[in-house]
């Protein structure tokens, strides 16, 4: 079993902190505060019901449960500023090596071999590397084989929404129950300035005319999708001096029209992707520019905040990308999918939700709340636990602790600090960089050094919390380092 | 008069395939290649290329030099 997979032994070995402390005190007003409630009670149980195991779709389920994506669709039938096809789509799919194409058979193939290797694996995804309905045959077909051989999964697929009208009622009818649709725009003279062309009804468009008819197009796909009850995840670009401003009038069309979630994704942008952003020096946003945008929508505004802007042949959980393993070239003689595992694998789930939630509720209750929100990163693979060496992390999870308890509100990504032994000091600095503004890291395990290194630049790094609940350790840490600051004010 | 496809710029994301109204592009190791005994131009069909509309890399499905 891989390492890097939230394993069956390893989720229930350690006993609930829960048991030596007492309870409770809830707080529901702020469990919608990333647009992914954490517990049922907050949402109607039949969307609950949907999003529970989807990790894109739900905050909480993003720590025990895994997705794939199968790269079933090559073609696009638009042109984004911020794309450039041959190496993928950077923002809908990171760059790096181009996505293997699969035919609808080797999806289901790989689909098998990834449900046998992880019963984590609750989602498959066509996200492209093109547009899922520009190559709506391959995306049914391979839809209609895995659901035939692993009905548990659930299927989802992401779109620019241009073809979207056309294929409603084919959608519905697969039971396919997730649809992200990408929207930057509600205003064609701002889609004009990121798609320089679409391709609709066997001619090219271009300009505001192109805009236009993909924004209508959007909204009227969006507006079917809700109306047959289908959960619709909205991503939008976030292009600084380009839609940076208009953002929340996306946010209040796609809201109006039923979106369940609106993710706000920063533009990545790199002259070496040969993008037109890249290649003309529009730059992404920094972390604090994301965060205030997504700030300014407002407590209301459904923002998802856990995106990975995953690659299109992703496999795992979202921190992580295991597609590596499970190229064609490997796939040859697999183990069979065995339910029995999955199930096992859903009950320990279920158990350690409720485990976690009473975890934060008991350290709540006896928290001292800080003055102000203290930012707090966990380095973790998985589980809803402090469980990853600090020098493994390619990411840190950050989570927003005050009165209200501990919210995750987004994560950092970085290189590994333990690597091949060269570099460690630019990784070091990097990792400084990402964790600005955070006050604390907690992590399984950390060196001398690097704390040394953190605690020269303000940030506690203490692997005092390891292997426990991440909401509950966040904001003990927190009533510690304020008890203390108390008793040393006072003496 | 046919159209074709520079192999080298090709992304093999098949999008001309779906579109060509003669059924005359086919993959051919990773790029796609349109069959010019195929290839009408599409004259009769639309007004404009489909394969040409269609592909995202500029300058890649271009009018075939004449033989």
């Amino acid at each position: 079993m891989h390492q890097n997979i939230v394993a069956l032994s390893s989720i229930g070995r350690f006993k609930s902190p829960s048991e030596s402390k007492g309870c409770s005190v809830t707080s529901h007003d702020n469990a919608m505060s990333c647009g992914t409630a954490k517990r049922p009670e907050d949402l109607p149980q039949a969307v609950w019901a949907k999003i529970q195991d989807h990790p894109c779709y739900s905050e909480d389920a993003h720590h025990y449960f895994a997705r794939m994506h199968i790269a079933v669709a090559p073609a696009c039938n638009i042109q984004c500023n911020y794309c450039n096809r041959k190496y993928d789509c950077s923002n809908e799919s990171r760059p790096g090596v181009v996505s293997e194409k699969l035919t609808p058979q080797q999806a289901l193939e790989k689909t098998l071999a990834v449900a046998a290797a992880a019963p984590q694996l609750s989602v498959v995804g066509v996200a492209g590397p093109g547009d899922a309905l520009a190559n709506a045959g391959r995306t049914f077909a391979a839809f209609e084989l895995v659901a035939k051989a692993l009905p548990h999964l659930k299927l989802c697929l992401s779109t620019n929404g241009l073809a979207l009208p056309d294929h409603v009622d084919r959608i519905v009818a697969m039971g396919v129950d997730h649809v992200t649709i990408t929207i930057n725009m509600v205003d064609p003279q701002i889609g004009a300035q990121i798609y320089p062309w679409i391709f609709f009804r066997h001619r090219r468009w271009e300009g505001v005319d192109a805009s236009r008819i993909l924004h209508e197009r959007q909204m009227e796909g969006l507006e079917a999708l809700t109306a047959r009850g289908v959960l619709v995840k909205v991503n939008s670009v976030l292009i600084p001096g380009v839609n940076d401003g208009h953002l929340a009038i996306v946010n209040e069309a796609v809201r109006a029209r039923g979106a369940f979630l609106h993710n706000i994704m920063p533009l990545i942008s790199d002259a070496a992707h040969g993008t037109h952003f890249g290649l003309t020096g529009r730059r992404g946003p920094t972390p604090d520019e994301l965060r205030l945008t997504q700030d300014r929508l407002g407590a209301n505004a459904k923002l998802m905040r856990h995106c990975r802007q995953c690659r299109a042949d992703a496999v795992g959980l979202l921190g992580e990308d295991r597609g590596a393993e499970f190229t064609l070239d490997k796939l040859g003689a697999t183990k069979p999918f065995d339910p029995r595992q999955r199930e096992m694998y859903l009950s320990v789930v279920e158990r350690e939700r409720a485990d976690r939630r009473k975890a934060q509720e008991t350290a709540q209750m006896e928290m001292t709340t800080p003055d102000s929100p203290v930012l707090v990163a966990v380095a973790t693979k998985g589980g809803g636990r402090v469980n990853l060496h600090f020098g493994h992390a390619t990411e840190f999870q950050i989570y927003e602790v005050d009165s209200r308890g501990a919210r995750f509100v987004g994560h950092r990504r970085t290189e590994k600090y333990c690597g091949d032994g060269h570099g460690e000091d630019a990784a070091m600095a990097a990792t400084i960089a990402a964790l600005g503004g955070v006050s604390a890291v907690l992590c399984a395990k950390i060196g001398e050094r690097p704390r040394e290194r953190l605690a020269a630049a303000g940030v506690v790094a203490t692997d005092q919390y390891a292997f426990e609940y991440i909401e509950a350790s966040a904001i003990t840490w927190c009533s510690t380092r304020f008890q203390n600051a108390d008793r040393a004010a006072s003496a | 008069m046919t159209y074709m496809i520079v192999a080298k710029n090709c992304t093999g994301c098949g999008a001309c395939e779906f579109e060509c109204p003669n059924k005359a592009i086919k993959e051919k190791g990773g790029a796609f290649a349109i069959d010019p005994k195929k290839c009408t131009e599409c004259v009769g069909h639309f007004d404009t290329q489909q394969c040409a509309a269609a592909c995202p890399v500029p300058r890649t499905c271009i009018p075939a030099p004449a033989a």
